[in-house]
C-alpha cells in the first residue's frame, strides 16, 4: 500500500457501504464515514448531506497522522482511538488494519461506549473487505487508467 | 498514491507544495482559490498561526472534470516552511503523488532553498518514495522582486532533475496555473504508468 494506487472496485465499495450502513444503525450514530490515511473519503452513511465531506476527510486524516507523531514521540507505535467531545455532537475516529480512518459522529441518542463496542466489530468486517482487496489488486489490472493518453490528459484543461 | 474508485469513477491525487518558510506557497493555493470556479473548488482550509504562519498545513481541494469517464480531484496541501516543523512536513508527506517545489527567487534565500529541497528529497525517502522520480516541477518565485538570482542559476542550483520549470508571482498569479496544470500533467503520466 506504501507505493503505486489504491485501487477500489465496485464490490467491495458496496460492502464497505453495507458495513457503515450496519454501523449506522447499531451505533445510534447521526453519520459514518470511511476514509483513506491520505485524506481521501471511501464511502459514508447517514446525513452527509449536513457535512462538508472533503474537509473533514482531510482534516480527519491530519488529525489521525498528527496524534500518531505524537504517539511515536513518547514510544508508541499509534494511538488508535481518538474522541472529541463537542457540546452537541461527538466525534469517534478509529484506525482500521493501519490503513484506513473509521470516523463517528453522533449525539446523544447513542454513546461513546456503544459506539466504541460497534466501531470495534465493524473494524474486523472492513479489515475483510481489505483483504479481499489486496487479493484482487494481485489478481487483475483494470485497463481504463492505462489507457490514458495525452489528449485525454490535455482535454482537462480547455 | 492516488486513490482510484471504479464505483464512483473517480480519481483522488495529492500535490503538495513544498519550499522554504514565506517563498509563497499558500499564496499559491490562495490565488488558485480565488479564481477557481467555485463549481470546481472546494472550501480551502488554512492551519496557520495567529501571523498567519502555515502552522500544519494548507487544503485545497479541486475537480477538473472527466477523464475517460472519471471525474478527476485533486487535493492540494502546503507544508510549513520554517525549519522546525520537520514532523508536520513529513506527515503532510504521506502518500503524495506529486510535489510542486517553490522555490523563494530572492538571493539572500538561495541556501534557505537549497536546505529545503534537500530536506524534501529526505523527507520523501523516509516515506518511501524514490525522490528521482516522483513527479516534481520546480517554480522559481517573486520574480517581481529586485535582487534575484537568473533562471539559470536557480536551475544550476536546484532543478538537478531537470524537471518542468515556471517563473512565477504568486501575488498576482503569474506562474500559478502553469505549475499546476504541469505537475497535474505528470501526475497522471505516471498514474497512466502504473505508478511508482
Amino acid at each position: 500500500m506504501a507505493q503505486g494506487h489504491f485501487i477500489l472496485r465496485e464490490k467491495e465499495f458496496l460492502d464497505f457501504q453495507a458495513v457503515l450502513k450496519k454501523l449506522l444503525a447499531n451505533s445510534f450514530a447521526k453519520v459514518v464515514f470511511l476514509i483513506d490515511k491520505n485524506g481521501s473519503l471511501i464511502a459514508s452513511s447517514g446525513e452527509t448531506e449536513n457535512f462538508d465531506t472533503t474537509s473533514l476527510a482531510s482534516l480527519a486524516a491530519g488529525n489521525i497522522a498528527a496524534t500518531g507523531g505524537l504517539a511515536s514521540l513518547i514510544g508508541e507505535k499509534e494511538f488508535s482511538i481518538l474522541f472529541h467531545e463537542g457540546e452537541r455532537d461527538n466525534m469517534h475516529i478509529s484506525v482500521v488494519a493501519n490503513r484506513l480512518i473509521l470516523v463517528v459522529i453522533f449525539d446523544r441518542r447513542s454513546s461513546v461506549g456503544l459506539v466504541r463496542l460497534r466501531t470495534r466489530r465493524a473494524s474486523v468486517d472492513l479489515e475483510r473487505i481489505l483483504r479481499d482487496i489486496d487479493a484482487g489488486a494481485a489478481k487483475e489490472e483494470e485497463g481504463d487508467i492505462e489507457e490514458l493518453t495525452e489528449a485525454d490528459i490535455e482535454s482537462l484543461f480547455k | 498514491m492516488s486513490f482510484i474508485n471504479y464505483s464512483l469513477r473517480e480519481i483522488n491525487c495529492k500535490i503538495v507544495y513544498y519550499g522554504p518558510g514565506l517563498c509563497g506557497k499558500t499564496t499559491n493555493l490562495q490565488y488558485i482559490y480565488r479564481r477557481m470556479n467555485p463549481d470546481s473548488r472546494g472550501k480551502m482550509i488554512s492551519l496557520a498561526t495567529e501571523s498567519e504562519r502555515t502552522l500544519f498545513f494548507d487544503f485545497l481541494p479541486l475537480s477538473l472534470g472527466e477523464i475517460r469517464g472519471f471525474k478527476t480531484r485533486f487535493h492540494l496541501y502546503t507544508v510549513p516552511g520554517q525549519v522546525f516543523y520537520d514532523a508536520s512536513r513529513r506527515l503532510i508527506l504521506r502518500g503524495v503523488d506529486g510535489v510542486v517545489f517553490s522555490a523563494d527567487s530572492q538571493l539572500t534565500r538561495m541556501d534557505a532553498n537549497v536546505e529545503s529541497l534537500e530536506n524534501l528529497q529526505g523527507n520523501l525517502r523516509e516515506q518511501g518514495y524514490d525522490g528521482d522520480r516522483i513527479p516534481l516541477v520546480m517554480q522559481y518565485n517573486k520574480r517581481d522582486l529586485s535582487q534575484v538570482a537568473s533562471v539559470s542559476q536557480l536551475h544550476a542550483l536546484l532543478n538537478y532533475r531537470n524537471v518542468p520549470e515556471f517563473e512565477a508571482v504568486a501575488t498576482t498569479g503569474v506562474g500559478v496555473f502553469e505549475t499546476l496544470k504541469a505537475i497535474i500533467k505528470l501526475i497522471l503520466i505516471d498514474l497512466k504508468k502504473g505508478g511508482r
